[in-house]
Formats: C-alpha cells, sequence, structure tokens
C-alpha cells in the first residue's frame, strides 16, 4: 500500500438513515390508504348521495336536493314505523336474553357434575350461523307442517294449527324467538366470565354473615357484575337494532310490514327500490340512532367504572 | 434511543405494500376476448317456473349449432333476484348482458332507464301476426316494443275434483261467486277446513292474484292516462273486497298471507286445500304421484270471472329484452326470436304453453291434454296486465303492504288502497 493511500483519511460509507416515525408511517401507509379506500371514501360518497334525488333507473337525472331525502324519510311513517319495530325487536329480546343467559350463567357456574357438558350444549345454538337459525325456525313456525303447531296442539295447548309467520300478530314474536334461542347463550357465557372473576371469599363473608342465596345474588354479586351487564347491553342492543338477515329470511319483513326493521326499510329503498338517495340518507339516519345508544351506553359504562 | 433504518429498506417495504395494492385492486377483473369473428352472448334467464334450465340449454345449444359463430353464456337466477341483478348489471358500467329476461311489469322501467333496446321495426310481420295480441302486454310501453315475447303464462284455476264431487258440485265453477259457494259447501261438509289457498306473501305473487281477479271485477285499468291512481275504486277495490270476504268467512287459509305459489301447490298436493290460482307449472306438479296424494283429482281451467266477464288472466308472461348496451345487437335478437321460434316452443312444450295461435290447431300437440290447451286458449286470448309504470317496482311494494293490511283487517280495503293512491306522487318521484 502506497504512503499516499495510507495518508488518505479512511472513509467510511455512512447509509442514510430514516426516521422511526417515517418507517412507522411507511408501514401503516397501506392499512390507512385501504380503511380510506374501502370505509372512508364509500361513507363521503354516500353523504354526498344523500343530498341528491338518485334513482338508478333514471340514469343520467340526479337533481340535488340538499336535506330534502332527510327531511321526508324524517316526515314519514313507514320510516318511523321501521324504527318504531326495531326498538321493539330490540328492547324485548335484549331483556330477554339477559335474564335467561343470567339464569343460565348462574346453573353454568355451579360446581355440578358433568359441568363442562351442561357448557357444551348451552353454547351449541350460538355455533350455529344466523342463516341455517332463520331456515331452521322458519320450518318449525309452518303453518301446516311446523313442529310448534304439532307440539302445541298435540299438549292441546291450541286447538288449531297456527300460522305463525303469516299472522302480522305473531310473525315479530317468532322472529324474537329465533333470535332469543340463538344469542342467550353468548349473554350466558359472557356473564359467567363476569360470575367467575367475582372474588368467592366476598361470597363465603356474606354466607357467614347470614346472607340468603338471593340476598347474596342481589346485594353481591349483581353489582359486581354490572359492569359485564352493561357491556353485554352495549353489544346486543346495536346488534339488534341492526337486525337484518334473521328477519329477511324468515319473514321478508311481512306479512303488511309487520316485521320490517329499518336496515330493511333502508335496504327495500336503496336496492329493490333503487332509490340511493333515500337510501343514502336512512343509512346515516340509522348510523345517528345507533351513535346516540353508544353514547349513552358509554355514560353509563364510564359512571359504573367511576363507582 | 430511536431505531433507525436503511432507505432502500423503506422504500422496499413501500413497493412491497403498493404492490400487494395494486395486486388486490386488479384481482377479480376479468377480460373477454373473441376470436375469428366469434361471438358470445352474455344472456340470465330464471330457475324457476317457465321453461327449465335443461330446455333453455337445449334451445341454445340448437342455435349455436345452426349459428357456429355464436355462442351463448347462460346465467340462471332465481325470480326474486332477476329484476335486482339486471339493473345493476346494466345501468353500472358497461352493461354485462346481451339478452335479459323481462317480466311483464318492466317494460316501462327498462324502456326509461335505457336497459332494453326498442325493437318495434325489427319483429318480423309473420312472428307478429303469429303469435297472440295479448302476448305483446308483456313487451309493450309507450306504443313500442321492447323484447321478444317468450313466455306466455297466466295464472289458471286448479280445483279438487273429488273434494267438490263430495260436496255435491259436479261441474267446474264458472264464475267468483261460484267458487265462494263450492267452498262453503266444501267447509260445511267438514272436506277441510279451509278449502281456498292463495300466494299472497307480501311479494309480487299477490298482486297477480288481486290484478287477475281484479280483471273481471270492473276491469284492472290501474292507473289512468294521466298518471292517476283508479286502482282504489274500480276493479282493484271490487278484488280486494272479495279477497277479504274469502277471510272473513273462513274459506280462506289464513296462512295464505305467507305463502308463496309453491306452498299454494304443497297445500293441495297434501289434500289440504279444495282450490287454488297457480301458473302453469302447478299442473304437473299437482298431479305428479310422486309428490302429490291428490295426483289424478286435480282438474284445471281458466280463471273464473263474473256475470258480464266469463274469464281474465293476468299477463305472467315474460319476453327476453336486447340491451341497449349489447355490442352484439343483431345476434341478440337473432337468439330472441330462435327462442321464440314455433318450431321451439311447440318441442319444449313440457311447462309452458306456446305462444303461437296455430299451435292450439295442432291437435298433435292438444291431444295430450285438451282440458288444459283449452283453458290456456280462453285464458291468453283476454289476459290483463298489472299496473304499467316506470316506478312500478315502489307501486307493487306499496300495494302489496295494502292488500295485506286489508286482508289482515287493519284497514279496510278502501282505506289501504286509498293511502297508496295518496303516495303516487312521492312513489313517482
Amino acid at each position: 500500500m502506497s504512503e499516499a493511500a495510507l495518508a488518505r483519511p479512511r472513509q467510511t460509507r455512512q447509509r442514510k438513515q430514516w426516521p422511526e416515525s417515517w418507517v412507522a408511517a411507511a408501514f401503516v401507509a397501506p392499512a390507512a390508504l385501504i380503511i380510506v379506500l374501502i370505509v372512508l371514501v364509500p361513507l363521503g360518497r354516500a353523504l354526498w348521495m344523500s343530498l341528491f334525488n338518485i334513482q338508478l333507473t333514471r340514469p343520467g337525472v340526479e337533481p340535488f336536493v340538499g336535506l330534502g331525502n332527510y327531511i321526508d324519510q324524517l316526515a314519514s311513517g313507514n320510516f318511523w314505523g321501521s324504527v318504531g319495530r326495531a326498538l321493539f325487536f330490540t328492547v324485548v329480546s335484549t331483556a330477554l336474553e339477559l335474564l335467561l343467559g343470567l339464569a343460565l350463567a348462574l346453573l353454568m357456574d355451579q360446581p355440578l357434575r358433568g359441568r363442562w357438558l351442561l357448557r357444551t350444549i348451552i353454547i351449541l345454538p350460538w355455533a350455529l350461523p344466523t342463516i341455517v337459525n332463520a331456515l331452521m325456525w322458519r320450518w318449525i313456525d309452518n303453518a301446516e307442517y311446523g313442529s310448534l303447531n304439532a307440539l302445541l296442539t298435540q299438549t292441546g295447548i291450541i286447538g288449531h294449527y297456527q300460522p305463525w309467520l303469516s299472522n302480522s300478530d305473531t310473525a315479530m314474536w317468532m322472529v324474537i324467538l329465533a333470535d332469543v334461542w340463538k344469542l342467550t347463550p353468548l349473554v350466558a357465557v359472557l356473564l359467567l366470565a363476569g360470575l367467575q372473576s367475582v372474588d368467592r371469599e366476598v361470597v363465603e363473608v356474606a354466607r357467614v354473615d347470614g346472607a340468603g342465596s338471593w340476598q347474596t345474588f342481589r346485594l353481591i354479586l349483581l353489582p359486581l357484575i354490572t359492569p359485564v351487564i352493561l357491556i353485554v347491553l352495549v353489544l346486543r342492543t346495536m346488534e339488534a337494532f341492526k337486525v337484518f338477515d334473521l328477519i329477511w329470511i324468515m319473514t321478508h319483513g311481512g306479512p303488511a310490514n309487520s316485521t320490517q326493521s329499518v336496515a330493511i326499510y333502508a335496504y327495500q329503498t336503496a336496492y329493490q327500490g333503487f332509490d340511493f338517495g333515500r337510501g343514502a340518507a336512512l343509512g346515516y339516519l340509522i348510523a345517528l340512532v345507533i351513535m346516540v345508544l353508544a353514547a349513552v351506553y358509554l355514560r353509563l359504562l364510564g359512571r359504573v367504572g367511576q363507582t | 434511543m430511536s431505531t433507525r433504518y436503511g432507505r432502500p429498506g423503506v422504500l422496499r417495504a413501500l413497493a412491497a405494500s403498493l404492490a400487494a395494492l395494486i395486486v388486490v385492486s386488479v384481482a377479480g377483473c376479468g377480460t373477454t376476448t373473441s376470436s375469428g369473428g366469434e361471438v358470445t352472448l352474455k344472456t340470465i334467464w330464471m330457475k324457476q317456473a317457465g321453461y327449465s334450465e335443461t330446455e333453455i340449454q337445449a334451445m341454445t345449444d340448437a342455435f349455436t349449432a345452426a349459428n357456429p359463430n355464436i355462442k351463448v353464456d347462460l346465467e340462471f337466477v332465481q325470480y326474486e333476484a332477476l329484476h335486482d341483478k339486471i339493473v345493476q348489471a346494466q345501468i353500472n358500467g358497461d352493461g354485462l348482458y346481451d339478452t335479459v329476461l323481462m317480466d311483464t311489469p318492466w317494460p316501462a322501467e327498462f324502456a326509461d332507464a335505457q336497459i332494453a333496446s326498442d325493437i318495434t321495426d325489427k319483429i318480423p310481420a309473420d312472428f307478429k301476426s303469429g303469435v297472440f295480441d295479448s302476448a305483446f302486454t308483456a313487451a309493450s310501453y309507450k306504443g313500442k316494443i321492447w323484447g321478444v315475447p317468450w313466455i306466455n303464462d297466466t295464472k289458471f284455476f286448479f280445483y279438487n275434483k273429488k273434494m267438490l264431487a263430495a260436496a255435491g258440485i259436479t261441474t267446474a265453477p264458472k264464475t267468483w261467486d261460484d267458487v265462494l259457494a263450492a267452498a262453503q259447501a266444501v267447509k260445511d261438509k267438514g272436506i277441510v277446513e279451509f278449502p281456498l289457498v292463495w300466494s299472497w306473501v307480501q311479494a309480487e305473487a299477490v298482486i297477480c292474484d288481486w290484478a287477475e281477479i281484479a280483471g273481471v271485477m270492473g276491469g284492472a285499468d290501474f292507473i289512468d292516462d294521466q298518471g292517476n291512481a283508479t286502482f282504489n275504486t274500480g276493479g282493484g277495490l271490487a278484488a280486494l273486497e272479495f279477497m277479504k270476504k274469502t277471510v272473513d268467512d273462513g274459506l280462506t287459509n289464513p296462512a295464505s298471507l305467507g305463502f308463496t305459489e309453491v306452498d299454494v301447490n304443497n297445500t293441495i298436493a297434501a289434500g289440504q286445500a279444495a282450490m287454488g290460482l297457480n301458473w302453469t307449472f302447478g299442473y304437473n306438479v299437482l298431479n305428479d304421484k310422486a309428490n302429490s296424494t291428490v295426483a289424478g283429482d286435480i282438474a284445471v281451467v281458466a280463471a273464473p270471472g263474473t256475470a258480464s266477464t266469463p274469464t281474465a288472466g293476468v299477463n305472467g308472461g315474460m319476453s327476453i329484452a336486447v340491451t341497449t348496451k349489447s355490442k352484439h345487437p343483431a345476434e341478440a335478437l337473432k337468439l330472441a326470436l330462435w327462442m321464440a321460434s314455433q318450431p321451439m316452443q311447440e318441442k319444449y312444450d313440457a311447462n309452458t304453453f306456446p305462444m303461437w295461435k296455430a299451435s292450439f290447431e295442432n291437435t298433435t300437440l292438444t291431444s295430450v291434454n285438451p282440458e288444459f290447451w283449452a283453458a290456456a286458449s280462453s285464458a291468453f286470448a283476454g289476459l290483463v296486465a298489472r299496473p304499467i309504470v316506470p316506478y312500478y317496482t315502489k307501486l307493487s311494494s306499496a300495494l302489496q303492504v295494502a292488500i295485506q293490511e286489508a286482508l289482515k283487517g287493519t284497514k279496510t280495503p278502501k282505506e289501504a288502497l286509498d293511502e297508496v293512491a295518496a303516495e303516487l306522487p312521492t312513489l313517482s318521484k
């Protein structure tokens, strides 16, 4: 090696470095881009569409109507009727699921022999896909050969076969029954998790102090699992209010719209009437109702957390 | 201490991500190619009623054999999905289909939405004169023809001869009053609890029954030329009042409000009803010994009438429309005319009557079942259409609910129909 070479300062190749935050952004970018493309862009587009009278079967004629679509719906008896039915379905099915789920959770929490088998059997309905559940109940409720009619007539509870799903007085109750049958196990499992997180010593102390079973449940267990109950309420209320598939398969919203939930009303407006302007406005109105429900529940949860 | 990464690494990560995005975004996009002057027609049909999938396949196979340069892609969907699939496919983008199957109430909508093309001047003269005039009501709007009539169908009156004979009735009911009397006699004898069964589910089926009855009870002119409702005053109102009476008198199976045409078949086939309206396909189902306990006992006639109007049948026909977006309209029309040709219709007459007048004079065909051919001949001569308006889907949905409310008794027939009439300005917006 020559002296000149030795005299030259050693050059180390310095690779340019990127800050960590840039790298993180690069990795997050694809996911963010996908969210923008498949969530935010359609949301923005739907908001834009809701301000126009867009009928798919009238191409090229899309007048701006401002808030007209929203005002039309808010003044429409059909909209409020479907909201009322969705709320009825939500309140009744959630209340029944909560009551039955709590009873099942208490049963599964007992130190019974074969408890694993009991838990497995109870969870089975939840494992069924909604479409299978709906088809199964449509068959059970069939007016001519359904097993519900066979059971009730053979036990003398009713005298004649009843058209359960064709009668506007009973159709909604049949839909609620199908929903309760499938989703009570989910509620029961969540509540069971809550029950099992309760410190057993607290329960034992109450019993030593002379509290009976009902008092132990009401004064000790129930307050301790209230946060779990509220979480279950949040989950079930929002899901139930959006109910679509179960009703669509069992009754298509009939007879005489007696089971038409707000989600079915929106679907029929947008995709059967091809009225995309009003359909988009309905979508936003449904989202608004759910946001209000969520805000109320989150406030309740916050209060419970503080106490 | 913050970790630092080399620029090439970041660029590679970005490039990989973009590549993945591009792959995801183009996945599923397909292309169609044609070569050597060969044309492939994309067509859509329905699965149930009318011609079977096998028959349609055989007809198009014969077409391709006669026209080797024209291939035909067949797509079959349920009737309930047919309208929505066609509208979405044809209005968005370039349009998917060269021909679409068009039900009777759709020509107005398909014409205004520029889905179907006007073929008024392209229908051959011998075709126009050869088929029943009423067949064209399934494809007409504003005096123009938007599809080649293909299926001629209506709802016939099926009755159980044995049950009626047991109630002392030996001739077919000729009027709807005769039907009421026969049903009452069957009920009084305890032969079945509910002698009448209908497809009055909240769907198009209930509109068909209502329109058919309206046709003989004052006419089925549901909307006047100015676009005002007339269904709440004339035949439409009388028909709904008649339907309600059968419910109130305990003659109609209350489950009818949830029944489709298939349920009507099943109920009659199980011997649980004596009479009902149904499409042509009902005959084979009800007389199939494998599936029907009353096979051989079922007779069929044209729908009953009144003292002044002997019969009316709802037009349940369908036509084949050539789409405006078809790149091969001449070939598409050729296919449609082939499917509707007299030889094809006479060859495949097991589930669908031909719409050619001459076919009804052909004793080789009619001798197989003269009773049914006679019923079809008189029914096809006077078909009535459902309301022909571009907003038919919305109107039909509103009428379905109104009819069910009246049948349930929550509103009177007049109130229920008046409410829909008042809604017309909104529905047509």
